[in-house]
Protein backbone atom coordinates (compact mmCIF):
# COMPACT_ATOMS: atom_id res chain seq x y z
CA UNK A 1 0.00 0.00 0.00
CA UNK A 2 1.58 3.40 -0.93
CA UNK A 3 1.43 5.71 2.22
CA UNK A 4 1.65 9.08 -0.43
CA UNK A 5 -1.35 7.75 -2.19
CA UNK A 6 -4.01 8.24 0.76
CA UNK A 7 -6.88 10.14 -0.42
CA UNK A 8 -9.06 9.96 3.07
CA UNK A 9 -8.06 9.95 6.50
CA UNK A 10 -9.66 10.32 9.55
CA UNK A 11 -7.80 11.11 12.71
CA UNK A 12 -9.60 11.01 16.09
CA UNK A 13 -12.45 12.16 15.08
CA UNK A 14 -15.39 12.75 16.95
CA UNK A 15 -18.66 14.12 16.31
CA UNK A 16 -20.95 15.67 18.84
CA UNK A 17 -24.53 16.47 18.66
CA UNK A 18 -26.59 18.13 21.36
CA UNK A 19 -30.33 17.31 21.61
CA UNK A 20 -31.75 19.58 23.81
CA UNK A 21 -34.13 17.07 25.75
CA UNK A 22 -36.82 18.84 24.28
CA UNK A 23 -35.97 20.30 21.28
CA UNK A 24 -36.32 23.90 21.92
CA UNK A 25 -37.41 26.36 18.52
CA UNK A 26 -38.44 29.98 20.04
CA UNK A 27 -36.70 32.51 21.57
CA UNK A 28 -39.30 32.52 24.77
CA UNK A 29 -39.44 28.62 25.63
CA UNK A 30 -35.29 29.28 25.56
CA UNK A 31 -35.16 32.27 27.32
CA UNK A 32 -37.75 30.56 30.06
CA UNK A 33 -35.75 27.36 30.49
CA UNK A 34 -32.63 29.17 31.22
CA UNK A 35 -33.77 31.19 33.33
CA UNK A 36 -35.18 28.29 35.46
CA UNK A 37 -32.06 26.03 35.24
CA UNK A 38 -34.11 23.49 32.79
CA UNK A 39 -31.90 23.93 30.10
CA UNK A 40 -30.33 20.35 29.87
CA UNK A 41 -28.39 19.40 26.77
CA UNK A 42 -27.93 15.46 26.42
CA UNK A 43 -24.81 15.07 24.21
CA UNK A 44 -25.04 12.11 21.74
CA UNK A 45 -21.47 10.94 20.23
CA UNK A 46 -22.46 9.95 16.81
CA UNK A 47 -18.71 9.44 16.03
CA UNK A 48 -15.97 8.53 18.34
CA UNK A 49 -12.04 8.51 18.18
CA UNK A 50 -12.48 7.18 14.66
CA UNK A 51 -9.22 6.73 12.42
CA UNK A 52 -8.60 4.96 9.80
CA UNK A 53 -6.94 5.76 6.10
CA UNK A 54 -7.80 5.20 2.57
CA UNK A 55 -6.01 5.44 -0.18
CA UNK A 56 -6.86 6.19 -4.00
CA UNK A 57 -8.38 3.82 -6.05
CA UNK A 58 -9.69 1.15 -3.05
CA UNK A 59 -12.90 0.14 -2.62
CA UNK A 60 -14.29 0.35 0.47
CA UNK A 61 -18.04 -0.59 1.84
CA UNK A 62 -18.97 0.86 5.09
CA UNK A 63 -21.74 -1.80 6.75
CA UNK A 64 -23.34 -1.60 10.69
CA UNK A 65 -26.37 -1.49 12.33
CA UNK A 66 -29.00 1.40 11.77
CA UNK A 67 -28.21 4.42 14.02
CA UNK A 68 -24.38 2.99 14.20
CA UNK A 69 -23.38 6.13 12.80
CA UNK A 70 -22.55 5.30 8.90
CA UNK A 71 -24.42 8.34 7.59
CA UNK A 72 -22.21 10.75 9.52
CA UNK A 73 -19.10 8.87 8.67
CA UNK A 74 -20.45 9.57 5.13
CA UNK A 75 -21.19 13.36 5.92
CA UNK A 76 -18.07 14.27 7.37
CA UNK A 77 -16.12 13.19 4.88
CA UNK A 78 -17.98 15.19 2.39
CA UNK A 79 -17.29 17.91 4.49
CA UNK A 80 -21.55 18.49 5.47
CA UNK A 81 -20.73 17.74 9.36
CA UNK A 82 -17.75 19.03 10.93
CA UNK A 83 -16.12 16.60 13.13
CA UNK A 84 -16.26 18.26 17.14
CA UNK A 85 -12.40 16.72 17.98
CA UNK A 86 -10.16 15.23 15.38
CA UNK A 87 -9.41 16.18 11.68
CA UNK A 88 -10.69 14.80 8.54
CA UNK A 89 -8.99 15.13 5.16
CA UNK A 90 -10.12 13.97 1.94
CA UNK A 91 -8.94 15.10 -1.24
CA UNK A 92 -10.18 15.43 -4.81
CA UNK A 93 -13.78 15.75 -6.47
CA UNK A 94 -16.38 14.08 -3.92
CA UNK A 95 -19.10 12.72 -5.44
CA UNK A 96 -22.07 12.21 -2.74
CA UNK A 97 -24.66 10.25 -3.07
CA UNK A 98 -26.72 10.43 -0.43
CA UNK A 99 -30.09 10.60 -1.55
CA UNK A 100 -30.24 11.06 -5.15
CA UNK A 101 -32.99 13.83 -5.54
CA UNK A 102 -30.97 16.33 -3.62
CA UNK A 103 -30.89 19.65 -5.36
CA UNK A 104 -33.81 19.25 -7.39
CA UNK A 105 -36.54 21.70 -7.08
CA UNK A 106 -39.47 19.46 -8.03
CA UNK A 107 -41.20 22.71 -9.57
CA UNK A 108 -38.86 22.85 -12.24
CA UNK A 109 -38.44 20.91 -15.32
CA UNK A 110 -35.51 18.67 -15.70
CA UNK A 111 -33.61 19.94 -17.92
CA UNK A 112 -33.54 23.40 -15.25
CA UNK A 113 -32.65 20.60 -12.34
CA UNK A 114 -29.56 19.30 -14.77
CA UNK A 115 -27.92 22.52 -14.65
CA UNK A 116 -29.24 23.01 -11.07
CA UNK A 117 -28.16 19.88 -9.56
CA UNK A 118 -24.89 20.11 -11.41
CA UNK A 119 -24.05 23.59 -10.42
CA UNK A 120 -24.96 22.51 -6.68
CA UNK A 121 -22.34 20.24 -6.80
CA UNK A 122 -19.98 22.56 -8.26
CA UNK A 123 -20.11 22.53 -12.03
CA UNK A 124 -20.00 25.07 -14.46
CA UNK A 125 -22.92 25.48 -16.80
CA UNK A 126 -20.46 25.38 -19.39
CA UNK A 127 -19.43 21.94 -18.25
CA UNK A 128 -23.02 21.11 -18.01
CA UNK A 129 -24.02 21.79 -21.64
CA UNK A 130 -21.75 19.85 -22.84
CA UNK A 131 -22.54 17.12 -20.86
CA UNK A 132 -25.78 17.59 -21.17
CA UNK A 133 -26.83 14.62 -23.46
CA UNK A 134 -24.71 12.17 -22.11
CA UNK A 135 -26.90 12.57 -19.05
CA UNK A 136 -30.03 12.00 -20.53
CA UNK A 137 -28.81 9.34 -22.73
CA UNK A 138 -28.07 7.78 -19.09
CA UNK A 139 -30.99 8.53 -17.42
CA UNK A 140 -33.08 7.58 -20.37
CA UNK A 141 -35.13 10.25 -20.17
CA UNK A 142 -35.54 11.98 -24.02
CA UNK A 143 -38.99 12.70 -24.27
CA UNK A 144 -39.73 14.04 -20.10
CA UNK A 145 -37.13 17.34 -20.37
CA UNK A 146 -39.71 19.51 -20.25
CA UNK A 147 -41.80 17.85 -17.34
CA UNK A 148 -41.55 19.14 -14.05
CA UNK A 149 -39.92 16.97 -11.53
CA UNK A 150 -42.67 16.60 -9.17
CA UNK A 151 -44.80 14.42 -12.05
CA UNK A 152 -41.75 11.87 -11.90
CA UNK A 153 -41.29 8.37 -10.57
CA UNK A 154 -38.95 7.79 -7.84
CA UNK A 155 -37.13 5.46 -10.25
CA UNK A 156 -36.86 8.53 -12.57
CA UNK A 157 -35.51 10.62 -10.26
CA UNK A 158 -33.34 8.15 -9.26
CA UNK A 159 -31.86 7.87 -12.27
CA UNK A 160 -31.71 11.64 -12.97
CA UNK A 161 -29.78 11.89 -9.77
CA UNK A 162 -27.25 9.39 -10.72
CA UNK A 163 -26.76 10.31 -13.79
CA UNK A 164 -26.14 14.09 -12.94
CA UNK A 165 -23.90 13.00 -9.69
CA UNK A 166 -21.78 10.21 -11.92
CA UNK A 167 -21.03 12.65 -15.03
CA UNK A 168 -17.56 14.28 -13.71
CA UNK A 169 -15.18 11.20 -13.17
CA UNK A 170 -15.09 11.94 -9.11
CA UNK A 171 -12.01 10.95 -7.25
CA UNK A 172 -13.79 9.70 -4.61
CA UNK A 173 -17.75 8.68 -4.96
CA UNK A 174 -19.97 8.19 -1.77
CA UNK A 175 -23.06 5.99 -2.42
CA UNK A 176 -24.85 6.10 0.97
CA UNK A 177 -27.88 3.37 0.31
CA UNK A 178 -28.94 4.17 -2.47
CA UNK A 179 -28.69 1.31 -4.67
CA UNK A 180 -31.69 0.19 -3.26
CA UNK A 181 -34.16 2.24 -4.65
CA UNK A 182 -34.84 1.67 -8.50
CA UNK A 183 -35.53 -1.25 -10.74
CA UNK A 184 -33.33 -4.15 -11.33
CA UNK A 185 -32.24 -2.46 -14.99
CA UNK A 186 -31.17 0.88 -13.13
CA UNK A 187 -28.91 -1.38 -10.31
CA UNK A 188 -27.66 -2.65 -12.93
CA UNK A 189 -26.77 0.00 -14.87
CA UNK A 190 -25.44 1.88 -11.36
CA UNK A 191 -23.35 -1.21 -10.82
CA UNK A 192 -21.66 -1.03 -14.00
CA UNK A 193 -21.07 2.90 -14.04
CA UNK A 194 -19.61 2.09 -10.34
CA UNK A 195 -16.83 -0.47 -12.08
CA UNK A 196 -16.13 2.35 -15.08
CA UNK A 197 -15.68 4.97 -12.31
CA UNK A 198 -13.36 2.27 -9.72
CA UNK A 199 -11.61 1.08 -13.20
CA UNK A 200 -10.37 4.77 -13.95
CA UNK A 201 -9.24 4.86 -10.79
CA UNK A 202 -11.97 6.18 -8.35
CA UNK A 203 -12.21 5.94 -4.79
CA UNK A 204 -15.18 4.41 -3.62
CA UNK A 205 -16.79 4.25 -0.49
CA UNK A 206 -20.67 2.37 -0.05
CA UNK A 207 -22.72 1.66 2.46
CA UNK A 208 -25.11 -0.62 2.44
CA UNK A 209 -27.05 -3.29 4.13
CA UNK A 210 -26.69 -5.44 1.36
CA UNK A 211 -23.68 -7.28 2.42
CA UNK A 212 -23.90 -8.92 -1.25
CA UNK A 213 -23.42 -5.92 -3.14
CA UNK A 214 -20.25 -5.00 -0.48
CA UNK A 215 -18.86 -7.90 -1.13
CA UNK A 216 -19.16 -7.79 -5.28
CA UNK A 217 -18.11 -4.46 -5.13
CA UNK A 218 -15.59 -3.75 -2.70
CA UNK A 219 -12.42 -5.38 -1.90
CA UNK A 220 -12.09 -3.73 1.85
CA UNK A 221 -14.67 -2.78 4.35
CA UNK A 222 -15.25 -1.23 7.86
CA UNK A 223 -17.60 -2.31 10.33
CA UNK A 224 -19.57 1.16 12.80
CA UNK A 225 -20.68 0.32 15.90
CA UNK A 226 -21.52 2.86 18.06
CA UNK A 227 -19.85 4.95 16.52
CA UNK A 228 -16.85 3.31 16.74
CA UNK A 229 -14.74 1.28 13.95
CA UNK A 230 -15.19 -2.36 15.17
CA UNK A 231 -13.63 -4.06 12.21
CA UNK A 232 -11.63 -3.04 9.16
CA UNK A 233 -10.32 -4.95 6.82
CA UNK A 234 -11.11 -6.93 3.66
CA UNK A 235 -14.78 -7.05 2.83
CA UNK A 236 -15.27 -10.95 3.15
CA UNK A 237 -14.08 -11.16 6.50
CA UNK A 238 -15.50 -8.26 7.89
CA UNK A 239 -18.72 -8.95 6.21
CA UNK A 240 -18.66 -12.37 7.31
CA UNK A 241 -17.72 -11.52 11.08
CA UNK A 242 -20.85 -8.71 10.57
CA UNK A 243 -22.95 -11.41 9.70
CA UNK A 244 -21.82 -14.13 12.53
CA UNK A 245 -22.33 -11.62 15.22
CA UNK A 246 -26.43 -10.87 13.58
CA UNK A 247 -27.07 -14.38 14.62
CA UNK A 248 -25.99 -14.77 18.14
CA UNK B 1 -8.09 27.68 4.12
CA UNK B 2 -5.95 30.09 3.02
CA UNK B 3 -7.48 33.16 0.74
CA UNK B 4 -6.67 31.92 -2.82
CA UNK B 5 -8.24 28.28 -2.22
CA UNK B 6 -11.00 30.56 -0.73
CA UNK B 7 -11.71 32.87 -3.43
CA UNK B 8 -11.52 29.65 -5.86
CA UNK B 9 -14.24 27.78 -3.83
CA UNK B 10 -16.52 31.25 -3.91
CA UNK B 11 -15.97 31.06 -7.68
CA UNK B 12 -16.98 27.75 -8.24
CA UNK B 13 -20.50 28.65 -7.29
CA UNK B 14 -20.92 31.16 -8.94
CA UNK B 15 -23.16 29.19 -11.55
CA UNK B 16 -25.05 28.32 -8.58
CA UNK B 17 -25.62 31.26 -7.33
CA UNK B 18 -27.30 32.51 -10.92
CA UNK B 19 -29.03 29.99 -10.66
CA UNK B 20 -30.95 30.15 -7.41
CA UNK B 21 -31.31 33.62 -8.59
CA UNK B 22 -32.98 32.51 -11.70
CA UNK B 23 -35.21 29.60 -9.97
CA UNK B 24 -36.63 32.20 -7.54
CA UNK B 25 -37.62 34.83 -10.45
CA UNK B 26 -38.96 32.16 -12.75
CA UNK B 27 -40.68 30.61 -10.05
CA UNK B 28 -42.34 33.75 -8.72
CA UNK B 29 -44.88 33.97 -11.69
CA UNK B 30 -44.80 31.21 -12.67
CA UNK B 31 -48.31 29.56 -13.32
CA UNK B 32 -49.83 33.44 -13.07
CA UNK B 33 -51.99 35.36 -15.52
CA UNK B 34 -50.12 38.57 -15.19
CA UNK B 35 -46.72 36.97 -14.41
CA UNK B 36 -43.69 39.88 -14.10
CA UNK B 37 -46.27 42.92 -14.88
CA UNK B 38 -47.03 42.35 -10.98
CA UNK B 39 -43.90 43.79 -10.05
CA UNK B 40 -44.43 46.79 -11.80
CA UNK B 41 -48.61 47.02 -10.96
CA UNK B 42 -47.75 46.17 -7.44
CA UNK B 43 -46.05 49.12 -5.93
CA UNK B 44 -48.33 51.39 -8.69
CA UNK B 45 -51.49 50.97 -6.94
CA UNK B 46 -49.54 50.96 -3.88
CA UNK B 47 -48.28 54.05 -4.34
CA UNK B 48 -51.48 55.30 -5.88
CA UNK B 49 -53.63 54.07 -2.24
CA UNK B 50 -51.32 56.40 -0.17
CA UNK B 51 -51.02 58.77 -2.17
CA UNK B 52 -54.94 59.45 -2.06
CA UNK B 53 -54.62 58.46 1.90
CA UNK B 54 -51.61 60.82 2.66
CA UNK B 55 -52.18 63.38 -0.17
CA UNK B 56 -54.84 65.08 2.92
CA UNK B 57 -52.33 65.39 5.34
CA UNK B 58 -49.21 66.23 3.66
CA UNK B 59 -49.63 67.26 0.04
CA UNK B 60 -49.06 70.75 0.80
CA UNK B 61 -46.06 70.30 3.05
CA UNK B 62 -44.41 68.06 0.00
CA UNK B 63 -43.24 68.50 -3.71
CA UNK B 64 -43.58 66.08 -6.12
CA UNK B 65 -46.03 63.88 -2.97
CA UNK B 66 -46.34 60.84 -5.07
CA UNK B 67 -42.87 60.67 -6.10
CA UNK B 68 -41.64 61.40 -2.78
CA UNK B 69 -43.84 58.81 -1.53
CA UNK B 70 -43.35 55.65 -4.06
CA UNK B 71 -39.25 56.78 -3.42
CA UNK B 72 -39.74 55.72 -0.38
CA UNK B 73 -41.82 52.71 -0.41
CA UNK B 74 -40.06 50.98 -2.96
CA UNK B 75 -36.53 50.95 -0.69
CA UNK B 76 -38.54 49.94 1.80
CA UNK B 77 -40.54 47.26 0.54
CA UNK B 78 -36.92 45.82 -1.31
CA UNK B 79 -35.69 45.90 2.72
CA UNK B 80 -38.51 44.33 4.08
CA UNK B 81 -39.31 41.44 0.84
CA UNK B 82 -35.20 40.47 1.07
CA UNK B 83 -34.95 40.35 4.88
CA UNK B 84 -37.89 38.62 5.22
CA UNK B 85 -37.25 36.28 2.51
CA UNK B 86 -33.64 35.63 3.76
CA UNK B 87 -35.05 34.24 7.00
CA UNK B 88 -36.52 30.91 5.29
CA UNK B 89 -33.48 31.14 3.34
CA UNK B 90 -31.21 28.74 4.85
CA UNK B 91 -34.22 26.77 6.91
CA UNK B 92 -35.83 26.09 3.08
CA UNK B 93 -32.85 24.56 1.99
CA UNK B 94 -32.29 22.49 4.76
CA UNK B 95 -32.78 18.99 2.86
CA UNK B 96 -29.85 19.97 0.67
CA UNK B 97 -27.54 21.10 3.35
CA UNK B 98 -27.89 17.84 5.03
CA UNK B 99 -26.95 16.35 1.48
CA UNK B 100 -24.01 17.84 -0.16
CA UNK B 101 -21.28 20.54 1.13
CA UNK B 102 -22.33 23.66 -0.14
CA UNK B 103 -21.53 27.33 0.82
CA UNK B 104 -24.51 28.43 3.44
CA UNK B 105 -24.09 31.82 2.58
CA UNK B 106 -25.56 31.25 -1.29
CA UNK B 107 -29.08 30.89 -0.66
CA UNK B 108 -29.22 33.83 1.08
CA UNK B 109 -27.35 35.85 -1.28
CA UNK B 110 -29.40 34.62 -3.95
CA UNK B 111 -32.64 35.67 -2.15
CA UNK B 112 -31.64 38.77 -1.46
CA UNK B 113 -30.30 39.20 -4.99
CA UNK B 114 -33.68 37.98 -6.61
CA UNK B 115 -35.83 40.40 -4.28
CA UNK B 116 -33.51 42.81 -6.00
CA UNK B 117 -34.01 42.19 -9.37
CA UNK B 118 -37.81 42.92 -8.35
CA UNK B 119 -36.88 46.14 -7.07
CA UNK B 120 -35.48 46.73 -10.45
CA UNK B 121 -39.01 46.36 -12.13
CA UNK B 122 -40.20 48.50 -9.32
CA UNK B 123 -37.74 51.22 -10.02
CA UNK B 124 -39.20 51.16 -13.87
CA UNK B 125 -42.72 52.02 -12.51
CA UNK B 126 -41.24 54.87 -10.73
CA UNK B 127 -39.85 56.36 -13.89
CA UNK B 128 -43.04 56.36 -14.82
CA UNK B 129 -44.70 58.02 -11.73
CA UNK B 130 -41.82 60.51 -12.34
CA UNK B 131 -43.13 61.22 -15.97
CA UNK B 132 -46.66 61.34 -15.51
CA UNK B 133 -46.21 63.69 -12.04
CA UNK B 134 -43.60 66.02 -14.14
CA UNK B 135 -40.92 65.76 -11.94
CA UNK B 136 -38.21 67.43 -13.91
CA UNK B 137 -35.46 64.94 -14.96
CA UNK B 138 -31.59 65.04 -14.14
CA UNK B 139 -28.52 63.84 -15.30
CA UNK B 140 -28.10 63.21 -11.14
CA UNK B 141 -30.75 60.14 -11.50
CA UNK B 142 -28.08 58.24 -12.47
CA UNK B 143 -26.35 58.41 -9.22
CA UNK B 144 -29.10 56.80 -7.58
CA UNK B 145 -27.11 53.49 -8.53
CA UNK B 146 -25.10 54.60 -5.00
CA UNK B 147 -27.82 54.55 -2.88
CA UNK B 148 -28.96 51.22 -4.26
CA UNK B 149 -25.73 49.16 -3.72
CA UNK B 150 -25.62 50.67 -0.58
CA UNK B 151 -28.83 49.38 0.52
CA UNK B 152 -28.11 46.20 -1.62
CA UNK B 153 -25.18 45.49 0.50
CA UNK B 154 -27.07 46.50 3.78
CA UNK B 155 -29.75 44.22 3.00
CA UNK B 156 -27.33 41.16 2.55
CA UNK B 157 -25.85 41.73 5.97
CA UNK B 158 -29.16 42.37 7.51
CA UNK B 159 -29.99 39.05 5.64
CA UNK B 160 -27.29 37.19 6.68
CA UNK B 161 -27.92 37.98 10.32
CA UNK B 162 -31.76 36.98 10.50
CA UNK B 163 -31.35 33.77 8.25
CA UNK B 164 -28.46 32.29 10.63
CA UNK B 165 -30.55 33.91 13.95
CA UNK B 166 -34.00 32.11 12.55
CA UNK B 167 -32.01 28.49 12.20
CA UNK B 168 -32.23 28.46 16.33
CA UNK B 169 -35.19 30.55 17.09
CA UNK B 170 -38.30 30.24 14.35
CA UNK B 171 -39.93 32.97 15.78
CA UNK B 172 -37.78 35.70 15.03
CA UNK B 173 -39.69 35.53 12.02
CA UNK B 174 -42.84 37.06 13.87
CA UNK B 175 -41.03 39.20 15.81
CA UNK B 176 -39.16 40.70 12.66
CA UNK B 177 -43.03 41.63 11.15
CA UNK B 178 -43.41 43.86 13.94
CA UNK B 179 -40.06 45.29 13.44
CA UNK B 180 -40.37 46.28 9.75
CA UNK B 181 -43.75 47.90 10.74
CA UNK B 182 -42.48 50.29 13.69
CA UNK B 183 -39.52 50.64 11.55
CA UNK B 184 -41.81 51.85 8.50
CA UNK B 185 -43.83 54.36 11.05
CA UNK B 186 -40.33 55.66 12.18
CA UNK B 187 -38.83 56.21 8.09
CA UNK B 188 -40.60 59.35 6.91
CA UNK B 189 -42.05 57.70 4.10
CA UNK B 190 -45.88 59.20 3.62
CA UNK B 191 -44.78 62.39 6.07
CA UNK B 192 -41.75 64.82 5.97
CA UNK B 193 -39.47 65.00 9.02
CA UNK B 194 -40.01 67.91 9.70
CA UNK B 195 -43.29 67.19 10.72
CA UNK B 196 -41.65 65.51 13.86
CA UNK B 197 -40.50 66.30 17.30
CA UNK B 198 -36.66 67.54 16.36
CA UNK B 199 -35.34 65.70 19.21
CA UNK B 200 -37.22 62.56 17.61
CA UNK B 201 -36.36 63.92 13.85
CA UNK B 202 -32.64 64.07 15.00
CA UNK B 203 -31.86 60.60 16.36
CA UNK B 204 -34.45 59.58 13.16
CA UNK B 205 -31.61 61.35 10.87
CA UNK B 206 -28.89 59.34 12.60
CA UNK B 207 -29.71 56.19 13.39
CA UNK B 208 -32.34 55.16 10.89
CA UNK B 209 -30.31 53.89 7.48
CA UNK B 210 -33.31 53.73 5.75
CA UNK B 211 -33.99 56.94 6.58
CA UNK B 212 -30.47 57.41 5.48
CA UNK B 213 -30.94 55.30 1.40
CA UNK B 214 -33.93 56.83 1.32
CA UNK B 215 -33.13 60.33 1.58
CA UNK B 216 -30.06 59.96 -0.63
CA UNK B 217 -32.25 58.50 -3.19
CA UNK B 218 -35.01 60.97 -3.33
CA UNK B 219 -32.88 63.96 -3.09
CA UNK B 220 -31.19 62.56 -6.91
CA UNK B 221 -34.30 61.28 -7.94
CA UNK B 222 -37.01 63.45 -6.98
CA UNK B 223 -34.86 66.80 -6.14
CA UNK B 224 -32.31 66.88 -8.50
CA UNK B 225 -29.91 67.26 -5.92
CA UNK B 226 -26.57 65.27 -3.86
CA UNK B 227 -26.86 65.23 -0.64
CA UNK B 228 -25.01 66.15 2.13
CA UNK B 229 -21.66 64.48 2.07
CA UNK B 230 -21.62 63.38 5.98
CA UNK B 231 -25.54 61.62 5.03
CA UNK B 232 -23.54 59.84 2.04
CA UNK B 233 -21.01 58.64 4.63
CA UNK B 234 -23.07 57.54 7.16
CA UNK B 235 -25.47 55.30 4.17
CA UNK B 236 -22.03 53.48 3.42
CA UNK B 237 -20.75 52.82 7.14
CA UNK B 238 -23.90 51.26 7.57
CA UNK B 239 -23.83 49.25 4.93
CA UNK B 240 -20.18 48.12 5.35
CA UNK B 241 -21.44 47.51 9.12
CA UNK B 242 -24.03 45.99 8.46
CA UNK B 243 -21.94 43.27 5.94
CA UNK B 244 -19.81 42.33 8.61
CA UNK B 245 -22.14 41.83 11.90
CA UNK B 246 -24.34 39.91 9.40
CA UNK B 247 -21.69 37.65 8.07
CA UNK B 248 -19.22 37.56 11.20
CA UNK B 249 -22.31 35.92 13.15
CA UNK B 250 -23.01 34.14 9.95
CA UNK B 251 -19.72 32.30 9.71
CA UNK B 252 -19.69 31.82 13.52
CA UNK B 253 -22.78 29.75 13.63
CA UNK B 254 -23.01 28.00 10.77
CA UNK B 255 -21.14 25.11 11.42
CA UNK B 256 -24.23 24.49 14.25
CA UNK B 257 -27.23 24.48 11.29
CA UNK B 258 -26.89 20.83 10.40
CA UNK B 259 -27.62 20.33 14.32
CA UNK B 260 -31.07 22.12 14.00
CA UNK B 261 -32.14 21.86 10.64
Amino acid sequence: MNESNVIIELNDVTIRYNIASEKIYDLKEYAIKMLTGKLHFKEFFALNDVSFQIHQGESWGIIGKNGAGKSTLLKTICGIIDPYRGSVKAEGYIAPMIELSAGMDSNLTAAENIFLNGAILGNSRKFMKTHFDEIVDFAEIHKFLETPIKNYSSGMRARLGFAVATIVKPDILIVDEVLAVGDFEFRKKCENRIQELLEGGTTLLLVSHAVNDIKKLCDNAIWIEDGKVRMIGDSKTVCDSYMESGKS
Amino acid sequence: MNIRKRIRRVLKYKDLYVLLVQRDIKLKYRRSFLGYIWSVLNPLMTMLIMTIVFSYFFKRDIEYFPAYLMAGNVLFAFMRESTTLSMSSVINNAMLLKKVSVPKYIFTLATVTSSFVNLLFALGAFLLVLLIVQVPLSLYMFLIIIPIVELFIFCIGLGLFLSQITVFFRDVKNIWSVVTLAWMYMTPIFYPIESLDPRLARIIMHFNPMYIYITIFRDLAVYSRMSDINILLQGASYSFIMLVIGSWFFRKNQGKFILYI
